[in-house]
């Protein structure tokens, strides 16, 4: 589903990304684990889109397509989802107005048919419900005065409405209380199908006591240093060496 | 630069029409209305149009209606059935001027008692002459013009402590169909003490062409009264509308303004307000929509002229394409008016490098114990907030369009007359779909 080969990036002549490398089949989850600053949260918006990194060598293929030719929401079309660290706030754009456009959007260029307010609050209901998300979120501005654990659930939520067939997750377990941090993991376990794949970017390895991923890849310096399988996140615990950097 | 460059005034030819219009004009058998109309023909004949170098027109000039022949714009336009429709205040009362002329019935009904309503065609043919006495009177150019040549428009009084619910919905056409035409009309606003109303005002083309509308208003609140004035600038693509609006507010009385700008060449809405006794109050608001070349002014001057006055000021805009426009806010606090508080803020959004704005806050403070405070900024896009919004699948131009409708909306949120919401934000969408301004839907 996504090959990531021998990426170099760039910002502002800094060199971040060293060439890294990663294969991500289909119906799999991987974690991504690393100290601040290793590069974890560059490589998930080089993968989403976002402009001002220069990518000097080496590329990104997703479902076979050059996945860094293509514009922001084209991938998001296309699958694509990243659940971002700290998600953007945008006062004066109503979030369930919000998501009834992005979610609009995306069937549109799936060729599937609009849904009209009603239907897709019916949708919305059933997503939100298991998310623990009141209608009172919904109607405050996009992320404005979100706390840092409801800023992580809209993004959930934002992600099993959009349905991805890639997502890539960036800390999205990070400042979550324990209960949250449950509902987040029940959240993306619901995405987990054989042909969908999730990237997990995370810190701690306790999201992976709920997510249990079939690989774990330690990115140090802009490149993957080791991988192993999930037994791998335990024995970076022990040894203190993930959470120490932070 | 030439020795030309340093010219204050120019002389504007069309007020050479006046001679051979004044016997035509509404008013003309009354001596006391020909004295007025022939002392201001002479005052705008003295002073001419102000040039750049005249400073609050530092930055918008009027060249292009000095070189404009312009008409008096004629009383043969057709009525504006259809050019009304679409643009409805459910439960307003309504009158439609074309061209400068009341077009259709006057009828009064359903207003409550205590709200008077009188044509300024029928005040002028009757004599009056007590319509030209108020806030807008002084030696400004475009008051004298309007006085002038004026054909019509609206005296509206509210008696002593009525407070009518109902808003009074003026539309005002023009075209420049038959050449280029100039439109004179006035309202004037006189609420009695303690009284309260709502009047939206809207400015659009009946048809294409090139027209200058000149209209003048003229607002005086008594203690304790309350005006919602909503203007709706959205005149036609080729037209040009300079306006001036003077406002005084007595004691405890309030000015609650908001103006919509999203059409016309060039738009220039003048507002000076004086709070002229303890506690009175005004908000100013306003937002400006520009795209192609147009050039869009807003200035505003408040004088708080007595103590613990208060005066709030938001204007946001939106250019885009090639578009102009200017903000010039004056707050002048006299030496009387101890604890009195002025806020201004500007904001712009440029969503073109080659649209423009100039902003230029004044204050002008001459009492020691007051709060006033101003701020301007321009910016783009937020970056971050549109790559989020991209992420989601959500199209750059979508995207583009539903920041630009929340940095307005934020204002129009504020609006607390819910029709003038309602139809601030359709004009709103009608700009962000595209649409070209000035129409009339
Ligand atoms: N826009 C930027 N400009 C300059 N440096 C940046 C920028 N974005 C990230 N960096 C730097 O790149 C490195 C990696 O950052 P990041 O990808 O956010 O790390 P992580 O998510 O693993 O904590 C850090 O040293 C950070 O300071
Ligand atoms: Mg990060």
């Amino acid at each position: 589903m996504l090959q990531i080969k021998n990426l170099h990036a760039s910002v502002g002549g800094k060199a971040i990304l060293n060439g890294l490398d990663l294969t991500l089949p289909k119906g799999e989850v991987h974690a991504i684990m690393g100290p601040n600053g290793s590069g974890k949260s560059t490589l998930a918006f080089l993968l989403a889109g976002r402009e001002g990194y220069e990518v000097t060598a080496g590329g990104v293929t997703y479902e076979g397509r050059d996945l860094l030719a293509m514009a922001p929401e084209e991938r998001a079309r296309e699958g694509l989802f990243l659940a971002f660290q700290y998600p953007i706030e945008i006062p004066g754009v109503p979030t369930a107005s919000f998501l009834k456009t992005a979610v609009n959007a995306v069937r549109k260029a799936r060729g599937l048919p609009q849904y009209d307010a009603v239907e897709f609050l019916k949708i919305l209901k059933a997503k939100r419900d298991f998310l623990g998300i009141g209608d009172d979120m919904l109607r405050r501005a996009l992320n404005v005065g979100f706390s840092g654990g409801e800023k992580k659930r809209a993004e959930v939520l934002q992600m099993l409405l959009l349905e991805p067939r890639l997502a890539v997750l960036d800390e999205t377990d990070s400042g979550l209380d324990i209960d949250a941090l449950r509902i987040v993991a029940e959240g993306i376990n619901a995405l987990r199908s054989p042909d969908r794949a999730i990237l997990l970017i995370t810190h701690y390895q306790r999201l992976l006591d709920y997510v249990v991923p079939d690989r774990v890849h330690v990115l140090t310096g802009g490149r993957i240093e080791r991988s192993g399988g999930k037994e791998l996140a335990q024995e970076l615990e022990r040894q203190g060496y993930v959470g120490t950097a932070a | 630069m030439t020795a030309t460059a340093a010219i204050r005034h120019k002389p504007f030819p069309y007020v050479e029409r006046f001679a051979a219009l004044a016997a035509s004009l509404p008013g003309a058998g009354h001596p006391n209305v020909v004295a007025l109309r022939q002392a201001a023909a002479e005052q705008a004949r003295r002073a001419g149009l102000p040039t750049q170098r005249v400073e609050p027109w530092k930055y918008t000039s009027l060249n292009r209606l000095l070189e404009t022949d312009f008409e008096p714009a004629s009383s043969a336009a057709r009525p504006a059935a259809n050019d009304a429709a679409g643009w409805t205040v459910p439960g307003s009362y309504r009158l439609v001027f074309v061209n400068g002329r009341l077009a259709g019935g006057r009828s009064a009904a359903g207003l409550p008692d205590g709200v008077t309503l009188t044509t300024l065609a029928d005040a002028l043919a009757r004599g009056d002459d007590d319509w030209a006495t108020g806030a807008a009177s002084s030696g400004h150019p475009f008051v004298a013009l309007n006085t002038a040549f004026l054909t019509d428009g609206l005296v509206l009084r509210v008696a002593r402590g009525v407070k009518v619910a109902q808003p009074i919905h003026l539309l005002f056409l023009g075209s420049g169909e038959a050449g280029a035409s100039a439109i004179h009309t006035r309202l004037v606003i006189r609420l009695e003490p303690g009284a309260g109303i709502d009047v939206i005002e809207r400015h659009a083309a009946s048809g294409a062409g090139v027209y200058w509308s000149n209209p003048v208003c003229d607002i005086r609140l008594s203690e304790g009264a309350r005006l919602g004035h909503a203007k709706f600038i959205d005149e036609g693509a080729e037209a040009m509308h300079i306006a001036v609006t003077g406002v005084e507010v007595a004691a405890d009385a309030a000015y609650d303004s908001f103006v919509l700008t999203t059409g016309g060449a060039l738009a220039r809405n003048e507002i000076r307000v004086t709070l002229d006794g303890e506690r009175a109050g005004c908000r100013l608001d306003g937002l400006y929509l520009g795209r192609d070349r147009q050039h869009i002014d807003n200035t505003t001057e408040t004088i708080h002229a007595q103590p613990m006055t208060t005066s709030t000021e938001t204007y946001k805009g939106v250019l885009e394409g090639k578009a102009r426009a200017v903000f010039q806010g004056r707050i002048v606090v006299r030496p009387d008016a101890q604890k009195s508080d002025g806020r201004q803020l500007n904001k712009t959004l440029l969503l073109s490098d080659r649209a423009e704005i100039d902003t230029k806050p004044e204050l002008e403070i001459h009492a020691d114990d007051v709060k006033c405070s101003h701020g301007a900024a321009i910016g783009e896009i937020d970056a971050d907030a549109l790559f989020y919004l991209r992420a989601r699948g959500i199209g750059a131009e979508e995207g583009t369009r539903m920041l630009v409708e929340a940095f307005a909306a934020e204002l129009i949120d504020g609006i607390a007359d819910k029709s003038v919401a309602s139809l601030a934000r359709g004009r709103l969408a009608a700009w962000l779909a595209g649409s070209a301004p000035g129409g009339t839907a």
